[in-house]
């Protein structure tokens, strides 16, 4: 099969979607590949180096959409590209299936194999793939240098001879990848990095990466990320409100906020409000990693930066893997490789796209005339669910008082019926037995009560000894023995005999053995 | 010097038993508890030889000092690993002295009842006693020597077993012969019908029947319980040889007997259903011997055993801040307790926090591991029970495991289809990491792959636990 890599047609795109490297990789899998003039270009690729690793250069798009059986690219297709898509191609893009009807009809009509990059599912396996992580993990470094670009200060704090430096306080907004890799790189700048997310369950890794998490006062049980396979999900208007209380709070303090809360397919919502952007201080930089989707902060201009009045820098840039082109295009040609190596299981260039396997029909957003978009959710689960916690009220003193009263009721009512039940059994055996049997029977009753009284206070440590002990003691059938010894015939006597015998060992070996471990325990 | 003297002297005598006991209840209150327990039973003898009925009393003195000195012999030279055995070896003592006190009863029963008015009026002591009872006291006095000889048979060679069971003469797996539970049923039905027969007749016959019955059980019922319940049937048969001790007291009217009796049965019980519980098995459920049948395919273990040298482990416990040991039947088997006990030491000496996580079923007896630790001279404030350091693990940066396997097989938490599904276990692997002192690659006691030995942070640190632990000790420094 030939892979081919078209010149990203939109504007100031850098990446590409093939490498050198990538290329070298893909054609041990059986395939030939082909690239447009020109495309590694903004990435440092030359065509040079293409042709060097075996790539076969065309002049045109329109011949390599030509040529291709699998277009590989990293931008959404534009209109002009989608119509070059025939019967039988695969294209592996970005696509945003979501919000691109028009592009899925015209694949579908085409007839052409579409595979969303963005689709792939978030699971262990298909993580070689995920571009969506391998973009954000970018864009979060490259957010923290565009504000420290735009910021007048150090990072770190610093005590020099022409003065003191105070650190940068920066405040990361959603912990995801991108807001990972910022803390990471913040951290590593010196700054003090504060971190907030919805989901709870994120603290450790935010802990791990050197920051300190913002936690809420707030009761209401936080949504579980798991059930939507590891993405934030919409919050409640209280857990909204008290989020936006705390940001309040923060934004006097902070010099630096990055914001990159989204959410799938919706809106990015609203959490650097106008009154926080209003308390900041003069210089500071507020990057929005959410621009794209409407931003987090209202006041962002998608694609630009912008100063406020009170002389705080908001980016809006939505561009960022792209500034980074070299490394993008890494990253990103990797990604579509491993589709690749997915895509051709027998190494042998033949792509065979099965519809079976979770990660392929996943990302699948047209196939064969059809639209296959949304996905059954995959077989696997992402993340395990975490085990719910039982929830334990906090009792009000009333509550306590009454429940303590009502455990007594409980406690009672078992004592009182076992005791009736046990006096009811005396007496009924108490009917019939003579009186001699009752006196022997009562101290027999007693003396299980006394049992089981004292052992349950027996330490866990001693129950050798106290086994030890029982059985040395449990000799006192010797009283049986010596009481009869004198009584009878010499069978008797024998039998006594033995049995003092036995029980003499016993008492002897018993209480000897427990002293002798009793002797050993001692206090460090 | 009569029957007040007597009586005074057992009201001492149980209160001391009463305080022998309730003093085990701490390390340094033990020591005086034992002293309780002595002189309760000399003065319980004394004052028996001194009492009513007694004669021959320098045979009998002789007697027991002639078992004492056998006694003394076997408690000095007794290694402390070999302590259950001992204590089942002596359960079989005491059951088969009560099936010889029942006899004796038995006779003296014949022989008084066969006697005229006159001659009555003549006897003392027991005989005496006997002579003044009813018909329907006569017919009560037999059902309880007929279940004092019952019991005291069946826990003679229960006791027998177990002890062949722990000292490896007799192969501890689960065994029964064919027809199971339907042979224990049907000796039981025989020695029902056997006292029915008693009973009414007052025969040695139906007497000599039911003991050979209750002999089959006990033999039978201990055979058909695996290895690894041990603890609980130790613990179940010293209950035994109490209950047994308390029917004969009631056929001789002896209320201290009953009243010894029924603390060390109801203590015996009360320590088995503790162990039971720390199993999360039913009582019976052991009592009827092996696992409960698995209610599916058990999980497969995926992955491999990673093995290390001594050097890597002690290159882990020289960076170590906490150190968990959790010894098992292994340690004991080994006799690795000492190498332990320096090991810890020398770690401690480096101002390490070492502890000794003990599961309440680890080795063969009840607090099996606490006292080969103690034996040698691990001090008992580091040795946790499970309870007390579970919660632990997660800060614990090495966990070792010497010689125990299901008492920390995660299978019993994540696999509903394990056998030991539900059963409380040592949680190590969430310790930062974990080695596991092991003789070989095969399965425990109970025969249950465990995932333990195949996680991440799991390590195999192969060979007999004391060779093992002799070689890493001069790399601990």
């Amino acid at each position: 099969m030939k892979i081919g890599a078209p010149k990203e047609t939109y504007e100031g795109e850098a990446r590409v979607a093939m490498t050198p490297e990538s290329a070298l990789q893909i054609q041990k899998l059986g395939h030939t590949c082909v690239i447009e003039t020109g495309a590694g270009a903004m990435a440092g690729f030359s065509d040079k180096s293409y042709k060097d690793a075996g790539v076969e250069v065309v002049k045109t798009a329109a011949a390599l959409w030509k040529v291709a059986d699998v277009v590989v690219k990293v931008r959404q297709p534009t209109t002009t590209e989608s119509k070059k898509l025939r019967d039988g191609q695969t294209l592996i893009s970005f696509f945003n299936p979501a919000a691109n009807e028009a592009g899925m009809d015209a694949a579908k009509k085409a007839g052409a194999r579409v595979i969303a990059m963005e689709m792939v599912p978030r699971i262990s396996r298909a993580q070689k793939m995920d571009a969506l992580s391998s973009m954000a993990n970018i864009a979060g470094y490259r957010a923290v240098i565009e504000a420290g670009n735009n910021f007048g200060r150090f990072f770190t704090g610093q005590v020099t001879a022409a003065g003191k430096v105070p650190p940068a306080k920066v405040l990361v907004v959603g912990a995801g990848v991108a807001g990972l890799a910022a803390i990471g790189t913040a951290t590593s700048l010196g700054a003090i990095t504060l971190a907030f997310d919805v989901r709870p369950e994120v603290a450790e890794q935010v802990e791990s990466m050197g920051a300190e998490f913002v936690f809420l006062d707030f009761e209401e049980e936080q949504a579980d990320g798991s059930a939507s396979g590891g993405y934030a999900s919409v919050s409640s208007p209280e857990f909204r409100e008290a989020q936006l209380a705390k940001f309040r709070e923060l934004a006097p303090e902070v010099d630096i906020v990055i914001t990159t809360a989204l959410i799938p397919n919706r809106e990015a919502p609203e959490l650097w409000t106008e009154d926080m952007v209003a308390a900041m201080k003069p210089g500071s930089v507020i990057v929005d990693l959410a621009a794209e989707k409407g931003g987090n902060c209202k006041l962002t201009v998608m694609d630009e930066k912008i100063v406020t009045e009170n002389g705080v820098t908001i980016i809006g840039y939505t561009d960022f893997p792209s500034r980074m082109g070299a490394q993008a295009s890494t990253l990103y040609s990797n990604n579509i490789r491993h589709m690749l190596f997915d895509l051709t299981p027998e190494k042998d260039g033949v792509i065979v796209h099965d519809m079976e396997d979770d990660v392929i029909r996943g990302a699948t957003v047209t196939f064969d005339k059809e639209i296959t978009f949304p996905p059954p959710p995959p077989k696997v689960a992402a993340i395990a669910a975490a085990p719910k916690k039982a929830a334990v009220p906090e009792l009000t003193p009333e509550e306590k008082a009454a429940q303590e009263v009502a455990d007594f009721k409980k406690e009672t009512k078992t004592q009182v019926t076992l005791i009736a039940v046990g006096a009811a059994l005396l007496l009924a055996v108490g009917l019939v037995a003579p009186a001699s049997f009752m006196q022997h029977f009562i101290v027999f009753v007693l003396s299980v009560f006394i049992g089981f009284q004292v052992i349950w206070g027996v330490a866990h440590s001693l129950h050798t000894p106290l086994m030890a002990v029982t059985n040395a003691i449990s000799s006192i059938i010797i009283l049986g023995a010596l009481m009869q010894i004198g009584s009878g015939s010499f069978l008797v006597i024998l039998l006594a005999a033995l049995a003092v015998f036995m029980t003499g060992i016993n008492i002897f070996g018993g209480f000897l053995v427990t002293r002798r471990m009793l002797a050993m325990f001692q206090k460090s | 010097m009569e029957f007040g003297f007597t009586t005074a002297a057992y009201v001492v005598a149980a209160v001391l038993f009463i305080l022998s006991l309730g003093g085990l209840s701490g390390q340094e209150s033990a020591k005086r508890a034992v002293w309780y327990g002595i002189v309760g039973m000399a003065l319980a003898v004394a004052a028996t030889l001194v009492g009513p009925g007694a004669g021959y009393w320098f045979l009998s003195l002789l007697l027991i000092a002639g078992g004492g000195a056998i006694g003394y012999q076997l408690a000095t030279k007794v290694q402390m690993t070999e302590m259950p055995e001992l204590v089942a070896a002596m359960h079989s003592l005491v059951g088969l002295a009560a099936v010889f006190v029942g006899l004796i009863a038995h006779i003296e029963l014949g022989r008084v009842m066969a006697m005229g008015d006159e001659e009555r009026h003549a006897l003392e002591g027991f005989a005496a006693l006997l002579a003044h009872k009813s018909g329907v006291e006569i017919s009560i006095l037999r059902v309880e020597l007929f279940l004092g000889i019952f019991i005291g048979a069946v826990t003679f060679t229960g006791s027998v077993v177990a002890y062949g069971k722990l000292a490896g003469k007799v192969d501890s797996a689960a065994k029964k012969l064919p027809g199971g539970h339907m042979l224990n049923a049907g000796a039981a039905a025989i020695s029902l019908l056997a006292l029915i027969w008693y009973f009414n007749t007052g025969g040695f016959f139906p007497l000599f029947i039911m003991t050979l019955a209750a002999l089959f059980i006990g033999y039978h019922l201990i055979m058909g319980i695996g290895g690894a319940d041990m603890p609980v049937v130790v613990s179940m048969l010293n209950s035994y040889s109490g209950w047994a001790a308390a029917a004969i007291g009631f056929s001789l009217g002896n209320d201290l007997l009953i009243v010894v009796g029924a603390l060390v049965g109801s203590s015996g019980a009360i320590l088995s259903y503790i162990m039971c519980k720390a199993m999360n098995r039913s009582f019976v459920s052991v009592i009827l011997g092996g696992f409960g049948g698995a209610a599916g395919p058990q999980m497969e273990v995926e992955g491999e055993q990673v093995a290390i040298d001594a050097d890597g482990v002690a290159t882990a416990l020289n960076e170590a801040d906490s150190v968990i040991i959790i010894p098992g039947y292994g340690m004991a088997v080994a006799q690795a307790q000492s190498a332990v006990a320096e090991l810890v030491r020398k770690l401690r000496a480096q101002g390490k926090n070492v502890r000794f996580a003990i599961h309440p079923v680890a080795g063969r007896l009840p607090g099996h591991m606490n006292v080969l630790l103690a034996e040698a001279k691990v001090p008992y404030d580091i040795v946790m029970e499970m309870d007390e350091i579970n919660e632990d693990f997660p800060e614990t940066d090495v966990a070792i495991v010497i010689g125990s396997n299901d008492i920390v097989n995660p299978a019993a938490q994540d696999d509903p289809n394990s056998p030991i599904a539900g059963m409380p276990v040592l949680e190590c692997w969430k310790a930062k990491q974990v080695f596991v002192s092991k003789r070989g690659q095969g399965t425990g006691y109970s025969g249950i792959e465990n995932p333990l030995f195949f996680k991440d942070n799991t390590r195999m640190f192969y060979g007999d636990a004391k060779a093992s632990l002799d070689s890493l000790l001069p790399k601990i420094d």
